[in-house]
């Protein structure tokens, strides 16, 4: 092999030199091709960015879905291509992108960007699951090119039809933009959006209406780039909906503003990919490493790259509307109740629980300890991660290798080199924020699925320390020994991350109530006035980052030992977005929110295996749909669901009366399901109809309790302050209660 | 010397100068004022000195070390404080917590003294409230009280008084006088004339990027350039 490329180089000279220039020519034309389908993918993406100001990470997936119905119109029922074509152009892609609008982003500018960012990230997730659901994954398609895959010569260089058209499309629908920003009375309107809204409305433009336009055309350009990949990749919805990811770098070339731009930058990534693919093999004497995945993890690298050369002021998102975000303030003891109860309700479920029960257990805690990683980080400091699942996995790895026959020490280097990298992505996106980091972690993380986590075995340079990331596809993680003790069952092992995320728990809310806390709390809301008390953003955004990234190291470790094994697919970027999305809807900000997580995807995963469920055929994907659902539609709630949950069960708490009468009858049954054989099915059903119940009835009490107060109030009891002096003298009480009550100042 | 040193300070936004080769000082133990029309550039001078903003030209030192190389958060630790025009608070925690992020950054203050201060600024009754609820005049003291906290040698204040009502107003001229009675150097823009008339040992007038005019209140008051910066009207009236 070596030898062939060698004796090639050699001969090079010798070789017709017209061939070469050939060579040259036939990448040339397959880079323009790439650049074409990226400008296509990338202007879409730029107008409704620009108009609507939510950066649509679903961008991809739309694509993904045009090609999939390109494809079933084109080849399942045989519709001639032209008329697939302009179906999806101009009626399924507008349509679908007005729906869009209309149901999930209408509204939307008003909202924080972690909400913006969760319902694109869900709608992306979403719309993969639903391809995955509509078109049997296995059936391969690919390789349709238009007109067949014929081509004609021009000067030597075979050019298919396919290139031929991509390249003149991607050149009309430049001009196309340009006529409609420009010269149509709907383009001015939608640039007139991009500068102010409200005033454009003043204005009397309908920014409604030029979202719903932009939506529609951006729908349709993102089919159109679909439909072109159709001729070069086999259509796969997951890596498909990422290729958009290549897109997203020549967009930001552009700046996220300027399609003249963007289109540049498509055309630079284009023929960078089309020369790579051509020559990288040659210029690096064919070194192993620098294969096609690495070309493919040129976009990303490209992306990262210009989000950190980018000029720091041109990062101002859209602006932020306020909302009211709460961020709790729990007390130290309520933290170890939540630990202890967390920590003793595991084992007393344990002897309820089949092998494949405290499997399920077991990683709903892996996932709920990656979640509560996210919470300091995104909850308390406002810095967004969308790496933090590929940081598990390198945990997962550090553990198969460090931790050999159950070291202690593999966890402990997870935890460390977790948090370096995690340190390492900081240091150079710290001046990044909202989508801007958003990208760039997702950046990095699609970089080390594309390339990083496929590399094959290496020497580490300058030592003889050989590395083997997942080995051949595959590597064992080895159950934890601690003192002695292993954690060599499920069940041990369930108890072990049933610990640690107690453990953790405990140290995220003594984090949010320490001054560290406090100061990330501070940095959310405003860098500047940080910066002008003296504080040292960049070590405190390192520290958060590098501590975060450690805790998901420590979840990703737990997670491969409860697995045993661990590879490439179990770290994928797309596999850990639900943890962030379910995260967000349960509540950020709280360590509640985290197990919401965790259980919610743990259930979920588990359901489709249930002896009710699992002859029903469809449930699977709508499983794995779920996670996207619920961001779509719970993710706008920045406080999170378990916040109203709390609110709701809060009274049963207080009626202490009630709620020891509930645990009591909890207990009892808890003894009853352990000491019979009923399932511990009827645990779950009884605890959750013992929980309605009891709140029913301290509510019902409350409501009581309020009616039968109404009559005789004293009069100044609360909202009559007004009479206070009159019909009495005031108290030192009462003045306290004036003075609150008007929000006043002392007078001195 | 000068607490505060701007020379030669010169920004352009892509063209447009918005300061044009600005000198102004402000001297320990005296409110220097710092007035001029909407646009004239008195944010960005503020933005300049403490650093979230670098000049193409002109040298920013304080007590005689130039701070042109230094991080806003060095400069701060300098002994540089300021507040925002446009509001820039920690809307999720409350007051007490705000002026604590500031006092523990190098605990400049300790707990009881963070109390002091938010009383000092007049907002005890408040003091557990979250500052997002406030109304702004009110979060304008919270600024100033985060920017004591620090325990500044100089106070940069832009437009402390917009939403302060007469009597807060007077109020808040006291204490910026009590200030500079403590030693402390406070650089004041405002466009509550009134009050910059009363409290100023001197005053600069910017316009247009430029200092058109420097000296005390009667100084400033009859000088022709400034009246006409200001269309005569609003100085005489006040
Ligand atoms: N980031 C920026 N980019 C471009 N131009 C800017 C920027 N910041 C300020 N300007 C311009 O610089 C000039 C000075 O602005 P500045 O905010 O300093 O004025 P000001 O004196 O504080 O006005 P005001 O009394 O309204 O607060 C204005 O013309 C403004 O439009
Ligand atoms: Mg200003």
């Amino acid at each position: 092999m070596v030898l062939a490329a060698w004796l090639a180089q050699g001969l090079g000279p010798a070789l017709d030199a017209s061939s070469d220039v050939d060579k040259f020519l036939s990448f040339t034309v397959a880079g323009l091709s790439v650049a074409a389908i990226l400008a296509v993918g990338a202007s879409g993406l730029v107008l409704t960015y620009t108009t609507t100001g939510v950066f649509n990470f679903a961008h991809g997936a739309i694509g993904m879905l045009g090609a999939f119905a390109y494809w079933q119109l084109r080849f399942d029922w045989g519709w001639p291509a032209p008329l697939a074509i302009a179906t999806v152009l101009f009626v399924l892609g507008p349509l679908f992108g007005a729906l869009l609008e209309l149901v999930i982003f209408r509204g939307l500018q008003q909202t924080t960007e972690t909400v913006k960012l969760v319902v694109t990230v869900s709608l992306l997730f979403s719309l993969i699951g639903l391809a995955n659901w509509v078109w049997d994954p296995d059936v391969l398609r690919r390789d349709a090119k238009f007109l067949s895959g014929r081509g004609f010569d021009v000067a030597g260089v075979a050019v298919t039809w396919h290139e031929f058209i991509t390249i003149v499309v991607a050149v009309a629908v430049a001009a196309g933009l340009r006529v409609l920003l420009y010269h149509t009375r709907a383009g001015i309107a939608m640039r007139a959006a991009v500068d102010d809204r409200p005033l454009a409305a003043l204005n009397g433009a309908r920014p409604d209406r030029s979202s719903m336009l932009a939506w529609a055309i951006g729908s349709s350009l993102a089919a159109l780039s679909g439909i072109l990949f159709v001729g070069t990749i086999s259509l796969a919805p997951a890596p498909m909906s990422l290729l958009i990811v290549n897109a997203y770098a020549a967009a930001m070339i552009g700046r996220l503003r300027s399609l003249p731009m963007t289109f540049v930058g498509a055309l630079v990534l284009g023929l960078t990919e089309g020369y790579l693919r051509g020559y990288l093999s040659d210029w690096t004497d064919n070194n192993q490493y620098f294969d096609s995945t690495f070309v493919s993890a040129v976009p990303v690298i490209v992306l990262f790259v210009v989000l950190l050369v980018l000029p720091s002021a041109r990062l101002r998102a859209h602006g932020t509307a306020r909302t009211r975000e709460v961020v709790p303030m729990p007390s130290m003891r309520g933290a170890f109740t939540f630990a202890a109860v967390v920590v003793a309700g595991t084992a007393l479920a344990i002897p309820l629980l089949t092998t494949a029960n405290a499997v399920t257990m077991g990683r709903m805690y892996g996932l709920a300890i990656v979640a509560l990683a996210l919470v300091p980080l995104i909850g308390l400091a406002g810095q967004v991660s969308l790496a933090h699942w590929s940081l598990a996995g390198i945990g997962a790895v550090t553990m198969a290798h460090l931790g050999t026959g159950g070291s202690p020490m593999g966890i402990v280097w997870a935890f460390v080199f977790t948090a370096l990298v995690g340190a390492l992505i900081a240091l150079p996106t710290l001046r990044l924020s909202g989508i801007y980091l958003a990208l760039a972690t997702a950046a990095f993380a699609v970089f080390l699925d594309r390339w990083v986590f496929r590399l094959r075995p290496f020497d580490l340079p300058f030592t003889d320390v050989k590395i083997a990331l997942f080995g051949t596809g595959s590597v064992g993680v080895p159950d934890l020994k601690l003192f002695g003790y292993t954690f060599d069952t499920y069940y041990r092992q369930l108890m072990l991350m049933a610990t640690t995320f107690a453990l953790m728990s405990v140290f995220v809310v003594w984090l949010r109530r320490s001054r560290f806390g406090r100061r990330l709390l501070a940095m959310k809301d405003s860098p500047a006035a940080c910066a002008t008390v003296g504080m040292n953003l960049t070590m405190t955004k390192l520290t958060i980052f590098a501590v975060s990234a450690g805790m998901a190291g420590i979840g990703g470790a737990l997670i491969g030992s409860l697995q045993g094994s661990t590879n490439q697919q179990n770290w994928e970027f797309t596999v850990g977005l639900p943890v962030f999305m379910v995260a967000v809807v349960g509540g950020i900000q709280r360590v509640g929110g985290a197990l919401f997580a965790g259980i919610s995807l743990a259930v979920l995963a588990a359901m489709p295996d249930w002896p009710v469920l699992r002859n029903v055929s469809w449930f699977p994907n709508l499983a794995t749909v779920t996670p996207g659902l619920m961001g779509i539609g719970l993710g706008r709630n920045p406080n999170g669901a378990v916040a109203d949950m709390r609110e709701a069960f809060e009274p049963l708490a207080r009626a202490r009366a009630v709620f020891l009468a509930f645990l009591a009858a909890l207990g009892a049954l808890y003894l009853y399901v352990v000491t019979s054989d009923v399932g511990a099915w009827w645990l779950i059903i009884g605890g959750v109809v013992l929980l309605l119940g009891a709140t029913a009835f301290v509510q019902s009490r409350a409501r009581g309790a309020d009616t039968g107060a109404a009559g005789p109030q004293p009069m100044f009891a609360g909202d009559e302050l007004e009479w206070v002096g009159i019909d009495r003298p005031f108290t030192p009480d009462d003045l306290a209660a004036l003075d609150d009550r008007l929000g006043a100042l002392e007078v001195r | 010397m000068a607490a505060l040193d701007c020379s030669g300070v010169t920004v352009s936004f892509g063209g447009h100068l918005a300061l044009d080769d600005v000198d102004v000082t402000a001297a320990d133990g005296a409110v220097t004022g710092l007035i001029g029309p909407n646009g004239a550039g008195k944010t960005t001078l503020f933005n300049v000195v403490c650093g979230l903003l670098t000049p193409s030209r002109g040298v920013v030192s304080l007590g005689g070390r130039e701070l042109n190389r230094l991080p806003p958060y060095k400069r701060a630790r300098l002994g540089l404080a300021r507040t925002f025009q446009r509001l820039e608070l920690f809307g999720l925690l409350t007051v007490r917590e705000n002026v604590l992020v500031a006092a523990d950054v190098r605990g400049t203050m300790g707990a009881a003294e963070v109390e002091a201060v938010i009383e000092r600024v007049g907002l005890a009754g408040r003091i557990d409230d979250r500052v997002d609820e406030l109304p702004t005049g009110q979060a304008r003291l919270v600024e100033i009280a985060r920017a004591l906290a620090t325990r500044p040698r100089v106070l940069l204040l832009d437009e402390p008084a917009s939403g302060l009502d007469e009597r807060e107003t007077d109020e808040l001229g006291r204490l910026l006088r009590e200030l500079a009675a403590e030693g402390m150097a406070v650089l004041l823009v405002e466009h509550d004339v009134r009050l910059v008339m009363e409290v100023c040992d001197l005053i600069h007038v910017l316009d247009f990027g430029r200092i058109i005019a420097v000296g005390d209140a009667a100084t400033v008051r009859s000088d022709e350039a400034v009246l006409a910066a200001y269309l005569g009207g609003s100085l005489e009236a006040s």
